[in-house]
């Protein structure tokens, strides 16, 4: 059911190292800018609980990381179905969905894993490090893996490079700031606060800051993106179905 | 062996392909011959599962393609129309994705590339990025990548459009040499001298039917050997004549601007369909 993923997943690879020397300084220039702008510049003498700004800042734009380098899997998708047609190379080729879709979410996921790599060296050369435990690692993978999942699906639907820029205008941008990135969603109003919590980057930037400052995690953080992960694969795997027709 | 029957794709309103059937024997080259807009790629997107269909049954050898389509894409190698190579990989990375796709082995993959970039002749360029190619070398390149599997079946969706004479050439010499080492060949093609040079046998199609099908030279003898062209009130006609001396006699009693040539593959769909096929 699942062979020939690895060929899906490898030619990803194979663009990734070749774009990786212009890749790991875009993946930096937002990061470093929030970190100077928003940690250093004017979070310089906030403290959230215990915490520095930098502190609290650094593991939310590591959640924030692992959503939209995740979700950028769907403008290579795009490039190429719309440009090279490769996408005919894989539906003509005896692989399933199933392997098609794993490979792609494979290649989002360790796309985001890189990024959030950058972000980790970035936090030190600010002399944060955090705790890098197993539990910050899971909760990073879930939730690379939530974005991934939907970011395939979705490009199945999309019908030009427009259409892909609107739904991250629409969907990742105010994910991005609203997640809990930036600010404790203890700042908004319970109903804002109800809201927010439906959000999947919400229980990423909560489950891995907590991890990140060894504390005690809360398992449904991570039960929700497991879930929500699983649902956006299999949303994935039926777009792929239909996107042939 | 291919085997369509009652093959039927609608977009809409509009009928793509109406109940088409037809046979391709095993080792076989059969030139799909039709305008542009025929059908020919949606009948080769069917058949290669890119596409859905409305209605029919399609069989690459033992395997039907609703019922086993994992089995029955592993029979096929597919040159699509559209160079749909990776720009952005290298020769060697392109072939290599293809066979793991088609579950080869990684040691496999590389001997068989090496074999198949020297019987297409580009093995020099096996490290070059595929953006730095020529249209020619990458059709070459992309017949090689649908033959690294060892496929039963070649599809050739206009194998050689928008290519030089020279390259056309070169390419259909290759086409022949992989049907004499076994293959069987599905060719879609709107040009006539490359359905005449290849094909064993040729299928007219016109608005989504097959009008005729037989060997090249059973559909040109049916309207005769030789043609005359003509200018009559400013249009060109055709008449054609089954020896030289008629066609010649024809022209001794006409204007000037008369041409005598053989009769081709285009007379006789012109014959069946009252439509030009270029």
């Amino acid at each position: 059911m699942i062979r020939g993923w690895t060929a899906v997943y490898l030619r990803e690879l194979f663009i990734l190292k070749r774009r990786l020397a212009k890749l790991i300084p875009s993946w930096s220039v937002s990061p470093l800018l929030y970190l100077i702008a928003f940690g250093y510049a004017v979070g310089r003498h906030v403290e959230v609980g215990n915490h520095s700004y930098l502190e609290f800042l650094l593991p939310g734009l590591v959640a924030m990381a692992s959503m939209t380098q995740a979700f950028a899997i769907a403008s290579e998708i795009n490039i190429a179905r719309f440009y090279w047609h490769i996408f005919d190379e894989f539906q003509a080729a005896p692989i399933s969905n199933l392997a098609y879709v794993t490979g792609e979410v494979l290649a989002g996921m360790t796309r985001a894993c890189l990024a959030g790599v950058v972000i980790l060296v970035l936090g030190a050369l600010f002399g944060v490090v955090l705790s890098y435990n197993l539990l910050f690692w899971i909760a990073f993978l879930l939730n690379s893996f939530v974005f991934s999942s939907l970011a395939v699906g979705l490009a199945m639907h999309v019908k030009s490079h427009a259409d892909q820029t609107l739904l991250t205008n629409f969907i990742i941008t105010p994910m991005a700031f609203l997640g809990g990135t930036f600010f404790p969603l203890t700042q908004l109003p319970s109903w804002g606060q109800s809201i927010l919590e439906l959000l999947p980057l919400t229980h990423a930037a909560a489950a891995i800051r907590a991890a990140a400052f060894g504390e005690a995690v809360h398992m449904h953080n991570y039960l929700l993106l497991l879930c929500t992960g699983f649902a956006c694969f299999v949303f994935a795997m039926v777009s792929v179905n239909q996107a042939r027709s | 062996m291919i085997t369509v029957t009652g093959l039927t794709r609608r977009f809409g309103s509009k009928v793509a392909l109406d109940g088409v059937s037809f046979q391709v024997s095993a080792g076989e080259i059969y030139a799909y011959l039709g305008p542009n807009g025929a059908g020919k790629t949606t009948t080769i997107r069917i058949l290669t599962g890119l596409s859905k269909k409305d209605g029919g049954v399609v069989r690459l050898h033992d395997f039907d393609i609703d019922r086993n389509p994992l089995e029955s894409k592993s029979q096929f190698g597919l040159v699509p129309q559209h160079t749909n190579l990776d720009a952005d990989l290298t020769v060697e990375e392109n072939l290599l994705i293809h066979g793991l796709l088609h579950h080869m082995e990684r040691r496999t993959i590389v001997q068989k590339s090496r074999e198949l970039l020297d019987y297409m002749e580009i093995s020099d360029r096996r490290q070059s990025l595929v953006k730095s190619l020529s249209g020619g070398l990458k059709r070459r390149l992309l017949i090689a990548r649908a033959l690294l599997h060892a496929p039963r079946i070649l599809f050739l969706d206009e194998p050689t459009v928008g290519l030089d004479p020279a390259i056309r050439r070169s390419i259909w010499g290759f086409i022949k040499k992989i049907r004499n080492d076994g293959a069987t060949i599905f060719l879609t093609t709107h040009y006539i001298e490359e359905a005449e040079f290849l094909a064993d046998r040729v299928a007219f199609l016109d608005a989504g039917k097959i009008v005729d099908e037989n060997t090249p030279a059973n559909l040109m003898a049916a309207i005769g050997q030789w043609a005359v062209d003509y200018l009559e009130e400013s249009r060109l006609q055709t008449a054609y004549f089954a020896s030289r001396e008629q066609a010649g006699d024809s022209v001794l009693g006409r204007a000037n601007g008369c041409t005598v040539r053989r009769v081709n593959l285009e007379d006789a769909f012109i014959a069946m369909t009252g439509r030009k096929i270029a």
